[in-house]
């Protein structure tokens, strides 16, 4: 067992924090403590660079302006991310940081904002928002995620990595491909908020173990309940999106 | 303490000739049918009836409003939170000096909930309506209103309503055309001070606890420097100066002492008093003593602040909490009142349907403290409360949960759609 805490970086909470995405750092950080690993949150302040020194980072949502000072600001820290990376540190990324890991954000208004390349994709925003519960169905050995969408960017992943998985309801990456998010090795990028990690145990597992290695299994009874309500609910919601297309098809 | 010339000509209609009687049969029809939309909204489920109703209005007779609101002389009151409180606190003073005062004292704060009341007014008369933050620039000219009384912008249901920046925009428009409109305004909520900049403002520094919505500059979005003040180190768009303060709870206007002693519970309810009597004595000519008096005699405020009866004949005290600023507010006072809690947390459409602010909250509060986890969405806090560490039960129904707490007087805060529910059901006409 490992005597240093797990050092867990949420990446400029003021900016990219909208969706409660301080609670996916909190339920990393939680897992680790009740299995008796020693775990600390980081949280890097807008305007301060990002330290190459931790475990896992963690970007969020965020709203116009903030998500350009956050780009500005992880622009001049790329250096420090992508070594972390690669010396095995976790990135994990949602909704406007899944956006500013890719090339380019592409605003409504044809500006282009520049992210930091770490994930191959490129993102352009679409003409409405999506809205509601998703439901995406990953590689395995990840179960069914559930997640809740608010954001109008259009996603689309080049050939240097995955998707996280399929969409079965909702909108995902938006772009057509029927796919939500980005994965490759200790990296994870998705639209899925509400937020994801207290919804989903195991993709909180599966970030941790990628640092930490195999983990003994924890007692995720409410997570699960949780869970479930939230996939049932994202079901309806998709057969509701059906039948409404369904309808509109037919005039 | 001066009163502020009253420049706002009212289009130059007599008003004092117009009575409610006296509005077109165009205005009563729509006002019915607009009625008659929200009900059938209602019923149907399709959602809380207010925006459809609404529409029928202005489709109908699209000078309804303006109709409405001749012979009285409005005051607007807006805010993401305390609207409603401090409507009826300002109502509360502007009566011991002026009669009659109009106001809609149950919330309804769509153009389809003024409608009526104003169409009810006496007049000649004053109304003080409290109006949805972002149905307030659509109604400041039908209505020529004379004063806003602006409190605080935070994000609340994101999913219906998108982000804070957008509401400050469309009420700074409002001010950029009405340069001489007076507005009584929060001095330390840098959207509030952003929209109002333009118009006559009388600035109140109430000092800003929830801070995670005013992270950039609503000018030039560089990252804003908080020290006791807000100032933006890029663009130099900062705190007002005022000489009107809330300090504790004493508020201080003009070097003027007016100390506040409330019948609601908070420190935020400071902050609707203070806005409330700095209206009512720099806009109405209220004297300061006598609109703290009259501020400090109201104890529930439609519905807010109640007690709702339990299965084991003890009561539950009522707290209405819809978004990140209001629950952390509602869990500081609990705390340091040791208060056992129902924390009962709906997401249905007149809720927001995106619970994710649960974790923007501070439930950590919670700990040590009796608590059960209710609401349609009981597992989202349930699972919060976990992360929290917060010892808790779960049990769906608010009223219910409360009987599994201890104590003489339970509190069960409650997102808006069970509050309608409890008010609807136990509320009083005055309450």
């Amino acid at each position: 067992m490992r005597d240093a805490p797990l050092r867990i970086g949420l990446v400029y909470p003021e900016l990219l924090g909208t969706y409660g995405d301080r609670g996916n750092a909190l339920v990393l950080a939680q897992r680790c403590r009740w299995r008796g690993i020693p775990a600390e949150i980081v949280e890097v302040a807008a305007g301060d660079p990002v330290p190459a020194t931790l475990d896992c980072y963690l970007l969020g949502g965020g709203e116009d302006d903030p998500q350009h000072l956050a780009a500005a600001g992880l622009r001049a820290s790329r250096a420090s991310l992508v070594r972390a990376h690669e010396e095995g540190a976790v990135v994990f990324a949602v909704c406007a940081g899944f956006q500013l890991l890719g090339h380019s954000y592409v605003a409504a208004d044809g500006t282009v904002l520049d992210g930091i390349g770490l994930v191959d994709a490129r993102t352009t925003a679409g003409p409405t928002r999506l809205i509601g519960e998703v439901v995406v169905e990953p590689d395995a050995p990840l179960p069914l995620l559930t997640g809740f969408e608010n954001h109008g960017g259009r996603t689309t992943l080049g050939p240097g990595v995955r998707p996280l998985g399929r969409v079965r309801a909702g909108g995902g990456n938006g772009d057509g491909s029927g796919t939500d998010g980005a994965r490759a090795d200790r990296l994870v990028a998705t639209y899925l908020h509400g937020p994801v990690l207290p919804r989903n145990p195991a993709l909180a597992d599966h970030l941790l173990a990628e640092v930490l290695g195999p983990l003994p299994p924890l007692d995720s009874v409410w997570e699960e309940r949780l869970r479930a309500e939230r996939l049932a609910a994202g079901s309806r919601t998709g057969l509701a999106r059906w039948w409404q297309q369904r309808r509109l098809a037919r005039g | 303490m001066p009163t502020p010339p009253r420049t706002r000509s009212r289009r130059g209609t007599g008003r004092s000739d117009v009575t409610a009687t006296g509005s077109s049969g165009r205005t009563r029809v729509a006002v019915r049918a607009g009625a008659a939309a929200g009900w059938l909204s209602r019923i149907t489920g399709r959602g809380a009836g207010a925006t459809i109703s609404g529409r029928v209005i202005n489709r109908i007779a699209p000078d309804a409003l303006a109709e409405l609101g001749r012979g009285l002389r409005i005051t607007l009151v807006s805010a993401t939170n305390g609207k409603t409180t401090t409507t009826r606190l300002l109502t509360a003073a502007v009566r011991t000096r002026a009669t009659p005062v109009a106001t809609n004292h149950t919330g309804a704060n769509l153009t389809s909930g003024l409608a009526p009341v104003l169409a009810a007014a006496r007049r000649p008369g004053l109304a003080v309506l409290e109006v949805d933050e972002r149905v307030l620039p659509r109604v400041v000219d039908p209505l020529a209103a004379e004063l806003l009384v602006l409190g605080n912008l935070s994000r609340d249901q994101l999913d219906r309503f998108g982000e804070v920046h957008a509401v400050a925009a469309a009420w700074r428009r409002v001010a950029e055309a009405h340069p001489d409109l007076h507005v009584v305004a929060n001095a330390s909520d840098p959207h509030v001070v952003h929209a109002a900049g333009p118009a006559r403002t009388t600035w109140v520094r109430l000092g800003l606890r929830w801070r995670a919505d005013a992270a950039t500059c609503p000018v030039c979005a560089a990252l804003l420097d908080w020290g006791t003040r807000f100032a933006c180190p890029a663009c130099g768009f900062a705190e007002p100066d005022t000489p009107h303060r809330l300090d504790g709870d004493t508020l201080v206007l003009d070097g003027e002492r007016v100390p506040l002693r409330l019948g609601l519970p908070g420190r935020w309810n400071l902050d609707n008093a203070a806005l409330a009597v700095a209206a009512a004595v720099l806009h109405h000519g209220v004297d300061p003593a006598v609109a703290a008096a009259a501020v400090g005699s109201v104890d529930t405020v439609a519905g807010r602040y109640m007690t709702v009866p339990l299965a084991d004949g003890r009561r539950a005290r009522v707290l209405l909490a819809k978004n990140p600023a209001g629950w952390s507010e509602v869990l500081e006072w609990a705390r340091a009142e040791g208060r056992p809690a129902v924390i009962a947390v709906n997401a249905r459409v007149a809720d927001g349907t995106d619970p994710s602010w649960l974790w923007d909250v501070p439930y950590e509060l919670r700990r040590g403290l009796p608590t059960v986890a209710a609401g349609d969405r009981s597992l989202d806090v349930a699972v919060r409360l976990r992360y929290a560490e917060v010892d808790h039960t779960v049990e769906p129904d608010p009223r219910r949960a409360a009987l599994a707490l201890p104590g003489d007087e339970p509190v069960l805060v409650c997102s808006y759609t069970q509050f309608a529910a409890l008010y609807h059901r136990f509320g009083t006409s005055d309450a």
